[in-house]
């Protein structure tokens, strides 16, 4: 929203005072400003009012015309102009030799075989309209060579308040708000606003008016006939211009005025058209036409303003075509009400047309403006256009009123939410500057929340104290630490567990952390020939591709490996996400955070890589809880998932998550030659299980024995199995076993196994090392493990 | 001197002095003066010699082992030191300035941001919580005085499941839960509730080089007996002040939240110009970087703490952009591409 510092200047005192450092001082205090302030009219200069004394048409030119204009200094100038207006007789705008206009300097112009001394500007060229077919026309009185600047409010320092900002105070959507905000600002008094007197109209018949729904909260209107000014005075429309309207006609431009003023959106009936006036919803949708031509779907949701039974306007967002003011009208009801907020927001939703007037509405704007809007526009109406008749009484029907908000608090409440010391008269005369009543007794005060601040935004204590600190200035606060009691923090397990796994999995293993979206990649997806499995939707995307929450991160990197194939020969990626497993009982989500790592390799073998997880994991297990994983195989669940070497990962005997090889035809897709394994688990099931700590050991005195052992493995046997063997043998001494080697034909798999004995009291007999290991060699040939020979 | 040591000393002498390793060395001295060597065995032919004549032989002799033992332990040393210097010699120059050949993970810069962010309010007492992203309504809107209807809910694009649930369309949707968790420990033992909670947050919206559906937050909550206005700058400016390592200026301007009153747009000094102007404060001088405000008091009330007794600030940090402004990442859409080519490059946690 544009706002001029001249209207504002209407209703405060500036005089002494640097206007822009006020503008700056509302940005701080009241709502943002934008960077951008504009200085109106600075870059004009030397223009005056001219006569134009004969009109000749250029012998050799069909559109230009040669001109001798009195510029009121004593002789007649020569001009050579190309407007099609000109006429003997007419004022103008004269751009005097020496005249500034931007960054052009007006001087003695040869134009066409002519000598152009000056020239006749629109007002388009002045910058104080958009009307850009003639040169102005000046038909207020003024003697010729009078300064433009003198006669007219073209100087102007116009700045814009970002709309956003003013979200929650409908009293600031027009400059006579922004004019209060101004005042306390700079501690000057609020002039009133000079309104007509409408009780001298009290004997006049009523407009027939009849609320007739509740959402409509109050309606005022009046009659007024014999209106015949039809172009506004030009401050007007400078005004208008620099907050962003264009010029219509008096009527139209005169309602903007107002709603640009107080902020009070005002609409003008033919009054032929609008005999009954009615304000209801209908039963059934409609069609109906805009005043700006556009057939509109109305449904049984829309507050709509009807002739009787015929509707003539949308409440608080556009009039009709059929009740517009046209040439021929001669009696006019103007319209100024307030209508339900909410209702408002969603009728211009769904219509999808947001006016100026519905902006406002939905701010739930100050219902006792309605009124006073009228007696405003009445006195602005007789000013300008002196034969004006009103004749209807005021008629006002009050739906329902907002309760007269009353706050009670004390200097300690003040103390205790801002911190610092505000003296008691500085608090009520902040509150008097911005229309609160005050009442102070001692440290206690009871504030009466203003009209135009108690529609919603005022409600509580707490918004006094804004009201109090903005005004104040944050700038001017004094900074200081609490002093509150401290305490130890204790440190969120899986948060903790989280940074840890990271930071092994990025500084051991120098895999990539990478972040996705919680939605599966439906495009990315195809191209991998993974289907995205049915999972919870969103109800409400734009796009194609967002559709399905994800219930696992590894498709999701699948893709993203893919992405990255040219990346490096090897390389891995992890994240630690989010997905959603279902549906609970309560049919709500089922979330999980979960980490996820894929390894893609084009040099090893996919037996390496997946060893190089699945170590990675014990790693994991090991350094962050100082316990392991076991694996149990398992059937594939995804497609993705490749059914040989699948394995679930368990802590505490607990399923957490899965490690595996990805499936051929996803991984060709990938790449056709590359290795990809992926491993998935719980991380807050993980950072749950119990830590182990770390067991010492003191070590051994004595000379330990090492006893290797080379097995053939029969087909499929894990090494779970084989070690079963030797489960409960050799107690305290048997301090812990390792395959040290492998050997692999095509036929045969064969493992060395190197039991450690040893022991912290003694030195260990062969003889006792021997007879453990013969029970274990007994023990392996019942489950068909052979010795190698 | 007998002729036989004199002859026998200049053989030791010549021998030792073309000896070249110490095998061969170990060698001579076996041949001289081991149980069999030639030195051991001019003593054997002493037999014919007089007591006199012994004596002197005999001692001239043990001049001669000594001597020998001598020269063989001053050749060894030699040699020992010629070995050394041969293998400092043999030892190539290396190339310390060929470029380093290091294969190294990477943080997602968020992690770093983030990590940064925690460090300093962990230092400061805060508690560090995580929370879901699918939330509720309540949790989201109603917990936070946003009730249906609210315009704050338009002008948030919110993500809706077929459920009714909601991606978390900002941190907020945290603090009824924070408020919960740690209300009874404030009421019942005094003890402040000071927590930060940074999460990943979802807007229903095109994306663009500066427009993202998905985004990271970190907020934070402070409520106790007495916390201020005054309070909130302090802690805004500190923290900012140690996430920039520089002093940071910080502005508070009115702003509107339905879950803080008074609510405030805090901008800092830019980082660019300090405040001057640039094109990248738009020569304004300033960033606007964080919305913050005291807690309202129906959003205390809402998490059990009577607004009476307790006030309290809260703050939301877009982490995101933090990250972009620390790292100038130019298009916030590089953070979830999983572009290896970006990502790999943040590969200290600092």
């Amino acid at each position: 929203m544009f706002l001029s510092m001249n209207w504002i200047g209407d209703f405060v005192d500036f005089s002494g005072l640097d206007k822009v450092e006020l503008i700056h001082k509302f940005s701080l205090s009241t709502a943002e400003v934008e960077n951008e302030i504009f200085f109106k009219g600075s870059d004009i200069s030397g223009i005056v009012v001219a006569e134009i004394k004969s009109v000749e048409n250029h012998p050799d030119s069909k559109k230009l015309h040669l001109l001798k204009v009195d510029a009121g200094d004593g002789k007649l100038t020569d001009v050579v102009c190309g407007a099609p207006n000109v006429k003997v007789g007419m004022k103008t705008a004269f751009a005097k030799v020496g005249a500034k206009i931007g960054d052009i300097t007006i001087s003695p112009r040869p134009l066409a075989g002519y000598t152009s001394n000056g020239m006749c500007c629109s007002e388009a060229e002045i910058g104080i309209s958009d009307d850009n077919s003639g040169i102005m026309e000046i038909t207020d009185d003024a003697e010729n060579g009078t300064d433009l600047k003198d006669l007219y409010q073209i100087e102007d320092i116009v700045f814009e308040v970002d709309n956003k900002s003013l979200t929650n105070r409908p009293d600031l959507w027009g400059h006579y708000g922004i004019a209060r905000e101004f005042a306390a600002l700079a501690g000057r008094e609020l002039k009133p606003l000079d309104c007509a007197d409408l009780s001298k109209y009290d004997s006049l018949p009523k407009v027939d008016m009849k609320i007739e729904d509740n959402l409509c909260q109050r309606y005022s209107c009046l009659q007024v006939e014999n209106i015949n000014r039809t172009v506004s005075p030009v401050n007007m429309r400078i005004r208008l211009f620099y907050c962003g309207m264009r010029g219509i006609n008096f009527l139209a431009d005169l309602t903007n005025y107002l709603m640009l003023e107080m902020g009070q959106p005002m609409h003008a009936f033919d009054s032929r058209k609008v005999e009954k006036i009615r304000i209801k919803r209908f039963d059934k949708p409609f069609v109906f036409r805009t005043l700006d031509g556009v057939d509109r779907n109305i449904d049984e949701n829309t507050l709509m303003i009807c002739n009787d039974n015929t509707p003539v306007a949308i409440a608080g967002i556009m009039g009709g075509l059929d009740s517009e003011i046209v040439d021929d009208t001669t009696t006019l009801t103007l319209e100024s009400a307030t209508f339900d907020s909410v209702s408002i927001r969603k009728s211009s939703v769904r219509l999808a047309h947001r006016t100026d007037a519905s902006m406002r509405y939905e701010k739930s704007l100050d219902p006792e403006m309605t009124v006073k809007a009228i007696a405003r526009f009445v006195k602005l109406l007789e000013e300008y256009d002196g034969g004006v008749k009103v004749v209807s009484s005021l008629t006002d029907e009050y739906g329902y009123r907002y309760e007269t908000v009353t706050l009670d608090f004390d200097k300690a409440f003040v103390n205790r939410y801002t911190g610092i010391e505000i003296s008691n008269r500085q608090i009520v005369n902040t509150l008097s500057s911005l229309g609160f009543k005050v009442e102070n007794n001692g440290d206690d005060f009871k504030v009466v929340v203003p009209s135009w601040r108690a529609t919603k935004d005022v409600t509580i204590k707490a918004d006094i104290i804004e009201e109090i600190t903005r005004i104040y200035g944050y700038d001017n606060f004094d900074v200081n630490t609490t002093r509150s009691p401290l305490y130890p923090v204790r440190a969120d397990r899986t948060k903790t567990v989280e940074d840890k796994v990271k930071d092994l999995l990025v500084k051991k293993y120098s895999l990539h952390e990478v972040h996705s979206y919680i939605w599966a990649y439906n495009d990315e997806l195809k191209a991998l020939n993974i289907p995205v499995e049915n999972n919870i939707k969103l109800a409400n995307a734009t796009n194609p591709n967002i559709e399905t929450i994800r219930n696992s991160i590894i498709p999701t990197q699948l893709c993203q490996i893919k992405q990255n194939t040219s990346f490096a020969p090897d390389f891995g990626i992890f994240e630690i996400g989010r997905v959603v497993k279902g549906m609970d009982e309560n049919n709500l989500c089922i979330e999980k955070k979960m980490l996820a790592v894929t390894l893609f390799s084009k040099t090893k073998d996919v037996s390496a890589l997946y060893f190089e997880l699945r170590d990675m994991l014990a790693v994991i297990a090991g350094d962050i809880r100082h316990s392991s994983f076991t694996f149990k195989p398992c059937e594939p669940e995804h497609s993705y998932e490749h059914p040989v070497n699948l394995n679930k990962i368990l802590i505490d005997g607990e399923e957490i998550g899965t490690i595996g090889i990805v499936h051929p035809v996803a991984g060709k897709s990938i790449d056709k030659k590359a290795s990809i394994v992926f491993a998935e688990l719980d991380i807050e099931e993980f950072a749950k299980s119990e830590d182990l700590g770390i067991t010492y050991c003191e070590p051994s005195k004595f000379p330990p024995i090492d006893y290797d052992l080379s097995l053939v493995v029969p087909q499929g046997m894990l090494f779970d199995a084989i070690k079963t063997a030797w489960d409960g043998l050799g107690k305290d001494i048997l301090k812990n076993t390792r395959i040290v080697d492998t050997y692999d034909t095509e036929t045969v798999h064969s493992i060395t196994v190197r039991f450690e004995f040893s022991s912290n009291q003694r030195t260990l007999s062969s003889a006792e090392v021997q007879e453990i290991m013969d029970k274990v060699i007994e023990n392996l040939s019942k489950i068909g493990v052979e010795l190698r020979k | 001197m007998d002729e036989k040591i004199i002859k026998l000393k200049e053989e030791l002498e010549s021998k030792l002095a073309s000896v070249s390793d110490l095998g061969e060395l170990d060698k001579i001295r076996v041949a001289y003066l081991g149980k069999k060597g030639s030195i051991t065995a001019l003593l054997k032919g002493m037999k014919g010699l007089s007591h006199e004549e012994k004596k002197a032989f005999g001692a001239d002799v043990n001049k001669l082992k000594a001597y020998a033992g001598e020269k063989i332990e001053e050749c060894i040393s030699a040699l020992k030191q010629k070995e050394i210097e041969r293998e400092i010699k043999s030892m190539p120059q290396f190339d310390i300035t060929a470029p380093a050949d290091i294969d190294r993970g990477s943080y997602h810069p968020i992690t770093l941001v983030q990590r940064q962010c925690e460090a300093i309010f962990k230092s400061m007492g805060f508690n560090v919580e995580d929370y879901s992203e699918i939330v509720t309504d309540y949790e989201c809107f109603e917990s936070l005085n946003i009730p249906k209807h609210h315009p704050a809910r338009d002008m948030q694009d919110t993500y809706y499941l077929e459920n009714g649930q909601l991606l978390k369309s900002q941190t907020s949707a945290a603090q009824n839960a924070i408020l919960k968790k740690y209300g009874k420990n404030l009421i019942e033992n005094g003890v402040p509730i000071k927590a930060i909670f940074p999460g990943r947050c979802f807007r229903n919206e095109a994306t663009d080089a500066c427009h993202e559906n998905t985004f990271f937050q970190m907020e934070g909550v402070m409520v106790d007996k007495d916390i201020s206005i005054s309070n909130l700058i302090f802690f805004m400016k500190t923290m900012l002040s140690e996430v920039f390592q520089k002093d940071i200026k910080v502005r508070l301007r009115p702003g509107f939240f339905p879950f803080v009153e008074p609510g405030f747009e805090l901008d800092i000094s830019c980082l660019i110009c300090g405040g001057t102007g640039c094109p990248s404060c738009k020569h304004s001088g300033w960033l606007e970087l964080c919305p913050c405000g005291m807690i309202h008091p129906n959003v205390l009330k809402e998490g059990g703490i009577d607004p009476e007794k307790y006030t309290g600030f809260a703050f939301g940090l877009g982490l995101t952009r933090l990250a972009m402004m620390k790292y100038g990442i130019k298009d916030i859409r590089d953070l979830n591409s999983g572009s290896l080519k970006v990502l790999s490059q943040f590969t200290d946690d600092e």
